[in-house]
């Protein structure tokens, strides 16, 4: 069985466009709506592309800035300056 | 004992307002700034008619030649509204605020040689007439201008231009020893000097421009494209030992040019992409508009750099250049 990758991310005006960006560029991603928060899983990896959440929300956008955000995950991390990915493949 | 904690999702029974949803094909959740610009501004049932301008009623598509089909295409890729536009400029303000007391602290504009303090003050400080010009035509958009989507950037554009004005007030300051003796020198040189009177003639002759979209252009393609480049982008020189000070205390101008400049073409190649007609009008205002700034420009490149004009030639290719890439002829 595969593994589950997950992001759960608070439901917020903050939150919303690195959501709308992992549900472009996730295909397969299961989106779980909870009171306050979201909860997305795919299996093996799920990305966060700071391009995608750039073009968004019409700014320059840090990875970092997800922890903001960011209520619980599951998977290895992996990020750098353009990505913040999470994944069991690693 | 256990006790078991349960939550209960409530959905809630619509997630924006109706004439949003209907802009965004659903009720799904919208963005601040689509539910603080889609459909803000009035479109009928006004009560009573400007007279004024009696052929028009108070927000009018007909106050501009170029036809929209809906005014609300020329979105804002910024995605301003209120909160995030004061948000950016505070940040941006800090870095001012950094940069003066760093100058003071080390008495940088102190210590220049009068020369390049000479130049300062003829080059940099008529800039804030010129701003003020340009907060003016702003604000002259956002009351004639049609759609949120347009005017509501616009009066933060205007804002920033009064900022900008302040922020050379106040490099004006620092030259004569918070006096004000050079900001009242520099509005003489604004009135007299010959290098500046064809700034001065181009952005009074904006003032009375009525048609908001072709304002629009002039300010955006050509003043902003040709002037305000030409003199923080292409005017190092003319700085003389200065140029790394001013270069500081300008830098608001050159974040805000950069940032505003995406709203901005944003919105042209939008409204030009529109139509055939769209585009005809716009490249003509923006090809006489942005000549005329070339030739207000060329005589504040020669006096200011004595370089035969090549500052104000470089300004230029880049607005013409940059229309270009907007999808006009010119």
């Amino acid at each position: 069985m595969a593994q589950v990758a997950s992001l759960t991310l608070l439901h917020n005006d903050d939150a919303r466009p690195i959501i709308e960006a992992i549900m472009a560029d996730n295909p397969g991603v299961r989106v779980l709506d909870m009171p306050g928060c979201v909860k997305l899983d795919r299996d093996m990896e799920l990305v966060v592309n700071r391009a995608s959440v750039e073009a968004c929300i019409g700014r320059t956008w840090d990875p970092q800035e997800i922890h903001l955000v960011l209520v619980s995950m599951a998977g290895h991390l992996d990020e750098d300056d353009d990505r913040f990915a999470i994944g069991w493949a690693h | 004992m256990t006790i078991q904690i349960k939550t209960i999702d409530l959905e809630p029974k619509r997630q924006t307002f109706g004439h949003i949803a209907r802009r965004l094909g659903g009720d799904k959740p919208a963005s601040r700034y689509q539910e603080a610009t889609l459909d803000v501004q009035a479109t009928a049932n006004f009560h009573y008619k400007p007279l004024w301008e009696a052929e028009y009623w108070q927000y009018d598509t007909r106050k501009t030649a170029v036809v929209m089909e809906d005014w609300y295409k020329p979105l804002d890729p910024r995605q301003f509204y209120y909160a995030a536009y004061n948000i950016a400029r505070a940040n941006m303000n800090q870095a001012v605020e950094r940069n003066f007391s760093f100058i003071e602290e080390r008495g940088l504009i102190e210590k220049l040689s009068a020369e390049a303090k000479a130049q300062i003050e003829r080059g940099i400080l008529p800039m804030r007439h010129l701003h003020w010009g340009s907060n003016m035509n702003m604000t002259e958009i956002t009351q004639r201008g049609y759609g949120t989507a347009v005017t509501a950037p616009c009066i933060f554009s205007s804002g920033d231009h009064l900022g900008m004005a302040q922020i050379i007030s106040r490099i004006g300051l620092e030259l004569d020893g918070q006096t004000g003796a050079s900001l009242d020198k520099a509005k003489e040189t604004w009135l007299g000097d010959a290098a500046w009177q064809g700034a001065r003639k181009l952005i009074e002759d904006t003032f009375v421009e009525r048609d908001f979209f072709q304002l629009y252009v002039a300010q955006t393609l050509a003043v902003n494209g040709v002037l305000f480049d030409m003199v923080y982008k292409h005017a190092d020189a003319a700085w003389r030992d200065g140029a790394i000070p001013v270069a500081m205390l300008t830098e608001f101008m050159s974040d805000w040019r950069a940032e505003e400049g995406r709203w901005s073409d944003h919105v042209v190649k939008t409204v030009a992409a529109e139509s055939e007609a769209n585009k005809t009008l716009v490249s003509e205002w923006a090809s006489h508009w942005i000549d005329r700034a070339i030739a207000a420009a060329k005589p504040l490149s020669m006096a200011l750099l004595n370089d035969d004009g090549k500052a104000s030639h470089t300004a230029a290719d880049a607005a013409k250049t940059r229309a270009r890439s907007l999808g006009l002829s010119i």
